[in-house]
C-alpha cells in the first residue's frame, strides 16, 4: 500500500489545480487524480493541446486559453498527477480508491479537497432521450477535445451564460444554421434586477459587459432567437428530427439535425453525497449545496469542497476557492505560519468575493421555469431505467416517503447512472407532491461503487497488497 | 451531425482509425471513442436494457451512462471517457450486457 499523502485532491479543473499547486508549493505532498486524460476540467478541456490550435484559439477565445497558465503552475509544482483515473470509492478517513487502465488502488491521505466541479442541470423535456439530443456543454466539450462543431440545422434551447456564450462560439466555428429557443423566463427580470446593484462591484460589471457582447453578436449575425420559450418538446421516433415549443402567444414547431439543452449548471454531488456530507436546499441555485465553513470545510473534518462543487460561482472563482481550502490544509499541517495564513487568506477571499457579487443576479435571472424543474406526467425522469414522472407521482401518493423509497419501489436511479441524471429532479416531484421542502424530502444515498469496477478489477489490488 | 473545424483533421488515410461494427471510422489525436463515432455519423450507441429505446451520448462528460460501448470485447464501456487508439474494435450494445 502507498504511504499516507497530505492530500489527495481530486479533480484538475480550475479548483482542483489551485488547490493542488498551493498545497505542493507550500510543502504538502499533494496528489491530484482525474477521470480525463489531460488536466483543465470541462472548462479548460484540452487547453495545452489546443495551446498552438490558432483556428480553434480563435473559435473559444482568450478566457478559454487563460486556462493553460494554471495548467503550467500545477504542472511546475511537485504535486504527483494522475490522469484517467477515477475515483469510485472515498471514505472519510482520507481513502480514495481509485480505478485506472484496468487496475484498482487504495490510497491514504491527511486531508481531502473534492474538486468534481458541475453538471449541467438535467432538464426533462419529453423525448430528450432520443438519440441526437445532448447538451450544450457537451456539444462545447466535443468542439475543445475534437474539434468538432455541429452541422445541418443547430437547435440550441435554453439560458444562462453558457447558453449564450456557445451560441457565439458557433458562429466563429461555422455553423450557419442556429435556432436559439430561449426559455428564460420574463418574469424573472424584475426580481433579477433587485440584485443588479451588487453586480457593479468587484468584476460584475467586466461580466456583463461580456454577456453583452455576447448578445449583441448574436444579434449582429442575424441569428433567429424565440425568447420566453416554454412547452418544449423533441420529437422523433430513432432520433430527434423536430422540436415543438410555445413562443409568447404561438406554438411553433421546427425541424432539425441535432437539439442542445442547457438549463446552467449545478454540484456534481455524488462523491460529497457518498462520504456523508451534509447537504443543504439553496433556493437561490435551485439545488442542495454541501454545507461548507468559511475555509471550504465539510461537515466532516478533513474534507474540503474546492469550486462549484460547493456551490456555482464560475471558473475564475473556482479557483480562489482552490487557493482556500489549500491555505486552510497548509495552516493545519503546519506549514505556514498564523501571520501568512491569516493574509494569504485575505487575499484569496476578497479576489473570490470580486467574482460573486454577479452571482446571485445570474442566478435569479437565469432561474430553470418550474417545468424544467418538476416536469409533466408523460415525461421520463430517470432516462436509465425508463421510468416517468407519473410513476414518481404515483408511488408518493401511495404513501412513498422519500428518494430511497421511490428507489426501492421503481428502481428509479438504480441504472447505470446511479442516479446522477433523476435525482434533483426526483425530489423536487416528491417535495412537491407531499409539500416538504426539500431538506425534508431529502436525496438519494450515494453509495461505492461510485464508478462501475469489475470483480477482476478488483482482485489486481489484492495480488498487489 | 458533426463536422471537423479544421477538414481533413482526421481521415481514413492517416493511422489512427479504429473498428465499429466492421467499419473502419476515422478519428484525430485525442479524440474520445464517443466524439470519433459521433464524427463518423454513428447512432445510436446503445439500446437500453429497460425498453430497448436508442441512445447516444448525452453529456459527453461521464455523468450520463448514455454512451455505453462494447471495446476490445469489454462491455459497459463509458466511450466518452475513452481515447480512441488505432485498431480499437467498438461494438454497439444491444440491451443488457452478457455473462461470460
Amino acid at each position: 500500500m502507498s504511504s499516507l499523502r497530505d492530500a489527495i485532491v481530486i479533480g484538475a479543473g480550475p479548483a482542483g489545480m489551485t488547490a493542488a499547486a498551493t498545497l505542493s508549493e507550500g510543502g504538502a505532498r499533494t496528489l491530484v487524480i482525474d477521470e480525463q486524460p489531460a488536466p483543465g476540467g470541462q472548462i479548460y478541456r484540452a487547453v495545452e493541446r489546443n495551446s498552438d490550435n490558432a483556428s480553434l484559439s480563435a473559435v473559444l477565445g482568450s478566457d478559454y486559453a487563460d486556462g493553460a497558465a494554471l495548467v503550467a503552475r500545477m504542472r511546475a509544482s511537485a504535486a504527483e498527477l494522475r490522469f484517467s483515473t477515477s475515483a469510485w470509492r472515498i471514505d472519510a478517513d482520507g481513502t480514495v480508491w481509485t480505478k485506472a487502465d484496468g487496475k484498482v488502488e487504495r490510497l491514504q491521505a491527511r486531508t481531502l479537497v473534492i474538486a468534481s466541479g458541475a453538471m449541467e442541470r438535467p432538464v426533462p423535456v419529453p423525448g430528450w432521450t432520443l438519440p441526437g439530443v445532448m447538451t450544450v456543454g457537451a456539444l462545447q466539450i466535443m468542439l475543445k477535445d475534437a474539434g468538432l462543431r455541429p452541422c445541418g440545422r443547430l437547435v440550441l434551447a435554453g439560458c444562462g451564460p453558457l447558453f449564450y456564450l456557445f451560441a457565439a462560439q458557433c458562429l466563429e466555428a461555422g455553423v450557419s444554421d442556429l435556432v436559439l429557443l430561449d426559455t428564460a423566463e420574463r418574469a424573472n427580470l424584475i426580481p433579477a434586477l433587485r440584485h443588479l446593484p451588487k453586480a457593479v462591484f468587484g468584476h460584475g460589471p467586466g461580466y456583463l459587459r461580456k454577456g453583452f457582447s455576447l448578445m449583441a453578436a448574436l444579434r449582429r449575425r442575424g441569428v433567429k432567437i424565440h425568447r420566453g420559450v416554454s412547452n418544449l418538446r423533441i420529437e422523433g421516433a430513432e432520433r430527434a428530427v423536430a422540436a415543438s415549443f410555445r413562443a409568447g402567444t404561438h406554438t411553433m414547431r421546427i425541424d432539425l439535425d441535432l437539439v442542445a439543452l442547457h438549463e446552467g449548471v449545478i454540484p456534481s454531488q455524488q462523491i460529497a453525497r457518498s462520504i456523508g456530507c451534509a447537504h443543504r436546499w439553496n433556493e437561490e441555485q435551485q439545488c442542495f449545496l454541501p454545507i461548507l465553513d468559511s475555509m471550504r470545510e465539510t461537515s466532516i473534518l478533513g474534507v474540503f469542497i474546492a469550486g462549484d462543487g460547493g456551490g456555482i460561482v464560475g471558473a475564475m472563482a473556482s479557483a480562489h476557492t482552490g487557493a482556500l481550502c489549500a491555505l486552510a490544509i497548509l495552516k493545519r499541517l503546519d506549514k505556514i505560519s498564523d501571520t501568512e495564513f491569516a493574509s494569504r487568506k485575505a487575499v484569496a477571499q476578497q479576489a473570490l468575493d470580486a467574482h460573486l457579487t454577479i452571482r446571485p443576479f445570474l442566478d435569479r435571472l437565469y432561474r430553470p421555469r418550474d417545468e424544467m424543474l418538476v416536469p409533466a406526467d408523460e415525461v421520463v425522469v430517470c432516462r436509465c431505467e425508463a421510468i416517468r414522472a407519473r410513476a414518481i407521482r404515483d408511488v408518493v401518493r401511495r404513501g412513498c416517503l422519500g428518494p430511497n423509497q421511490v428507489k426501492a419501489f421503481l428502481r428509479c436511479g438504480m441504472g447505470p447512472c446511479q442516479g446522477r441524471m433523476c435525482g434533483p429532479t426526483v425530489s423536487a416531484i416528491i417535495a412537491r407532491e407531499t409539500g416538504q421542502t426539500p431538506d425534508a424530502t431529502g436525496y438519494y444515498r450515494v453509495r461505492p461503487p461510485l464508478k462501475p469496477v469489475s470483480i477482476g478489477e478488483l482482485a489486481s489490488q489484492y495480488e498487489e497488497d | 451531425m458533426f463536422t471537423r473545424v479544421e477538414p481533413g483533421s482526421a481521415s481514413l488515410s492517416g493511422g489512427n482509425v479504429l473498428d465499429f461494427e466492421g467499419s473502419p471510422v476515422p478519428f484525430r489525436s485525442g479524440d474520445s471513442v464517443a466524439a470519433a463515432l459521433l464524427a463518423a455519423g454513428v447512432s445510436p450507441l446503445r439500446e437500453t436494457p429497460v425498453d430497448q429505446s436508442p441512445r447516444a451520448p448525452y453529456c459527453m462528460m461521464g455523468v450520463c451512462f448514455e454512451c455505453l460501448v462494447e471495446i476490445d470485447g469489454r462491455q459497459n464501456q463509458q466511450s466518452c471517457l475513452t481515447r480512441a487508439c488505432p485498431g480499437m474494435i467498438i461494438k454497439r450494445q444491444h440491451g443488457a450486457r452478457t455473462l461470460r
